[in-house]
């Protein structure tokens, strides 16, 4: 069986002057090829594509059916103001799937394989942020599709409904990167889905995803509007010339919810990102 | 020069339950081409003692270096020369037997053609043609060892850390992972593996480092480390067991230790100095007495016996004793094979 070992590998190093860029090209090379892992696993197991397609549009006509007929927005239609909404949660609960992955592949041993390769160790990690990122894109277009069939338009033109789409994508990208940490530490994939439920339920409904926040209580109302949730919405749904006349901003967030999203995302993958890395070099299955 | 060593390796792992010394000053070294035993039982630190050389966990003090490579400054570059295997198979379920491999060579930058053609080789080395475009979900423990094993092997190592290779397969495919790890061996590469089958140590390492509580507590072959535990033991098989009492103080009469075997059971051993004097003896006394036999013998002590006296505790559960010690200090219950290792017993009379 000469074939299992013959001529032992003496990996060459490159010339130095190859170095740097070599490393960058490996760098993208072993990103895309865990990537490619991680997306034959969405192919592969239905349950999980059921989940990403199904989920959405389940939401979009629950909420647009079950409350479209009962609540009134001032100066607008509820399927309308609604939609946005819609499109932050689902998307900042498809990220918790981040977390889950990451702690499954710790639990069955595969970080453990990758950590003994002479791979780039942070493309483990952006292997799973990028494959994310395509799930997450998946159930936007489906929303985006159900949304239109129930009724939904938005009115400010093509390109600032891109530029929505976007930034509720780019947000759900920096949002995996605290997913993949918390995998990590807490390394148990149900441990995962239930803490990210208790965290993100109340995220997402103390906001105004679902009903202006004026609407709610006081205290609440305060929560809402700093609520970087609400300054997700709020943006795409201005982007999508789905803000109502009445709404009231009165607080910085909502005031510059663009800007608030993209200093959001910003300290978000400045934090996390190293984190995650570190942690990533010190994990190992027990 | 060694082309694995270990010094001073200290581990130490605190949790609400307490602190373990998982190594405590452990000390290796290991010549190339050859195979090197960890024998040891559960939670004697074979894992850690692996994971700290094949740069999965630092140690807290102490150092390694394979192939001369530091392996706590320098990683990377010892993650080139080496494979590994760890104790519960790393194969993605839900890619093939073929991609999970190419999936390896990528990562090792062979490219992907090459990385294919490398996937192709290993899956039929090891005889998984036939599943190779399977995914894994389907295998058999068995067939993801081996597509575990292969994906150690991609980059063609010259040192190569296996973590229980054949726990939980049962015993064909144990004979076949043997054969596998033997024929590494005849092309040079230098092995690292970890056993608690004796038997297993004994036909695969050269030499063996008995491990017990972060340490090593013996070295040698496996024969001399059996020459170490000394002498014979002789061996009785009754037909009936009510002579177990009377029997017992023959043997205990001429033994240089207490007779083992249940009380009231019909086999009984004893280890003696002198072997062939001592087994005439008892056979003599027996007979005096009336104690008929099925079965009596002699037999050269076994690296069961060696590790019994070494740690004071049988290394597996195969001398009827129940496994208590398949716990972790920590409660965790383990899977383990429980399939009794084949003993061997040369009856010389
Ligand atoms: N990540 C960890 N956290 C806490 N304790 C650990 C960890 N890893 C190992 N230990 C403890 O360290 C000790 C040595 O463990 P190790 O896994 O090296 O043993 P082993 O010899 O491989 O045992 P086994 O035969 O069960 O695989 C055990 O007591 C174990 O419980
Ligand atoms: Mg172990």
């Amino acid at each position: 069986m000469s074939t299992l070992t013959d001529a032992p590998s003496s990996t060459p190093s490159p010339p130095p002057q190859q170095e740097v860029v070599g490393a960058f090209s490996t760098w993208l090379a072993d990103g895309w090829t865990v990537t490619w892992r991680n997306l034959n696993k969405i192919k592969r197991s239905p349950d999980m594509l059921f989940f990403a397609v199904l989920q959405p549009i389940m939401f979009v006509l629950l909420f647009s059916q079950v409350y479209g007929g009962i609540i009134e927005i001032e100066g607008s239609d509820y399927t309308n103001f609604l939609m946005a909404g819609i499109f932050a949660q689902t998307v900042v609960f498809g990220s918790t799937f981040s977390g889950a992955a990451m702690a499954q592949d710790l639990k069955e041993g595969l970080i453990d394989r990758f950590r003994t390769l002479p791979m780039n160790p942070s493309a483990v990690l952006i292997g799973r942020t990028n494959s994310d990122l395509a799930l997450n894109s998946i159930s936007m277009v489906i929303m985006i599709a159900t949304g239109f069939a129930v009724g939904w338009r938005f009115t400010n033109g093509f390109p600032s409904f891109l530029a929505g789409v976007g930034l509720l994508l780019l947000f759900s990208y920096a949002f995996s990167w605290v997913m993949t940490l918390l995998g990590m530490v807490v390394r148990t994939p149900e441990t995962i889905n239930n803490a990210a439920f208790m965290i993100l339920f109340p995220l997402t409904f103390i906001s105004n995803a679902f009903v202006p926040a004026a609407s709610l209580p006081r205290p609440l109302e305060i929560f809402a509007n700093w609520n970087p949730v609400s300054a997700l919405v709020q943006s795409a749904r201005d982007l999508f010339g789905n803000t109502p006349d009445g709404i009231v901003r009165d607080t910085f967030p909502i005031e510059h919810p663009i800007v608030t999203v993209f200093v959001g995302v910003a300290v978000i993958l400045v934090v996390f990102v190293p984190l995650s890395i570190r942690q990533f070099a010190r994990t190992s299955s027990r | 020069m060694p082309i694995i060593e270990a010094y001073d390796l200290v581990k130490i792992y605190s949790s609400r339950s307490g602190t373990v010394h998982a190594l405590a000053g452990l000390n290796l070294s290991v010549p190339e081409g050859r195979v090197e035993g960890l024998l040891g039982p559960n939670g004697a630190g074979k894992t850690t003692t692996v994971k700290v050389l094949n740069t999965l966990i630092k140690p807290d003090r102490g150092s390694a270096r394979v192939d001369g490579i530091d392996v706590l400054a320098d990683p990377q570059r010892v993650r080139r020369i080496i494979g590994a295997s760890g104790q519960y198979a790393a194969v993605d379920e839900n890619l093939t037997g073929l991609e999970n491999l190419e999936m390896v060579g990528r990562l090792y930058h062979l490219g992907v053609r090459q990385s294919r053609r490398r996937a192709a080789e290993l899956v039929e080395a090891f005889g998984l043609t036939a599943a190779g475009n399977r995914p894994v979900k389907g295998f058999s423990g068995g067939m993801r060892r081996r597509i575990d094993l292969a994906g150690a092997l991609v980059n063609k190592p010259r040192i190569l850390f296996l973590d229980e290779p054949t726990t939980g397969l049962d015993p064909r495919s144990r004979l076949g992972m043997w054969e596998t790890i033997s024929e590494l061996v005849r092309e040079g590469t230098t092995v690292l593996l970890t056993t608690q089958y004796l038997e297993e140590a004994d036909a695969l390492a050269d030499h063996i480092s008995v491990i017990d509580q972060g340490r090593v507590i013996a070295k040698g072959t496996a024969d001399e480390l059996k020459a170490q535990v000394g002498g014979h033991r002789v061996v009785v098989t009754l037909v009936d067991a009510a002579d177990s009492g009377a029997a017992r103080e023959v043997l205990a009469r001429y033994g240089s230790a207490e007779p083992s075997g249940a009380d009231g059971g019909r086999e009984l051993e004893v280890a003696v100095q002198q072997g062939p004097v001592a087994l005439q003896r008892v056979l003599a006394d027996l007979e005096q007495q009336d104690i008929r036999l099925h079965d009596a013998g002699m037999r050269r002590p076994t690296l069961d016996d060696a590790f019994l006296t070494l740690t004071g505790h049988p290394a597996d559960g195969a001398d009827g004793t129940d496994r208590a010690d398949e716990i972790d200090p920590d409660g965790r219950a383990k899977p383990t094979d429980h399939q009794d290792t084949p003993r061997r017993r040369e009856t010389v009379v």
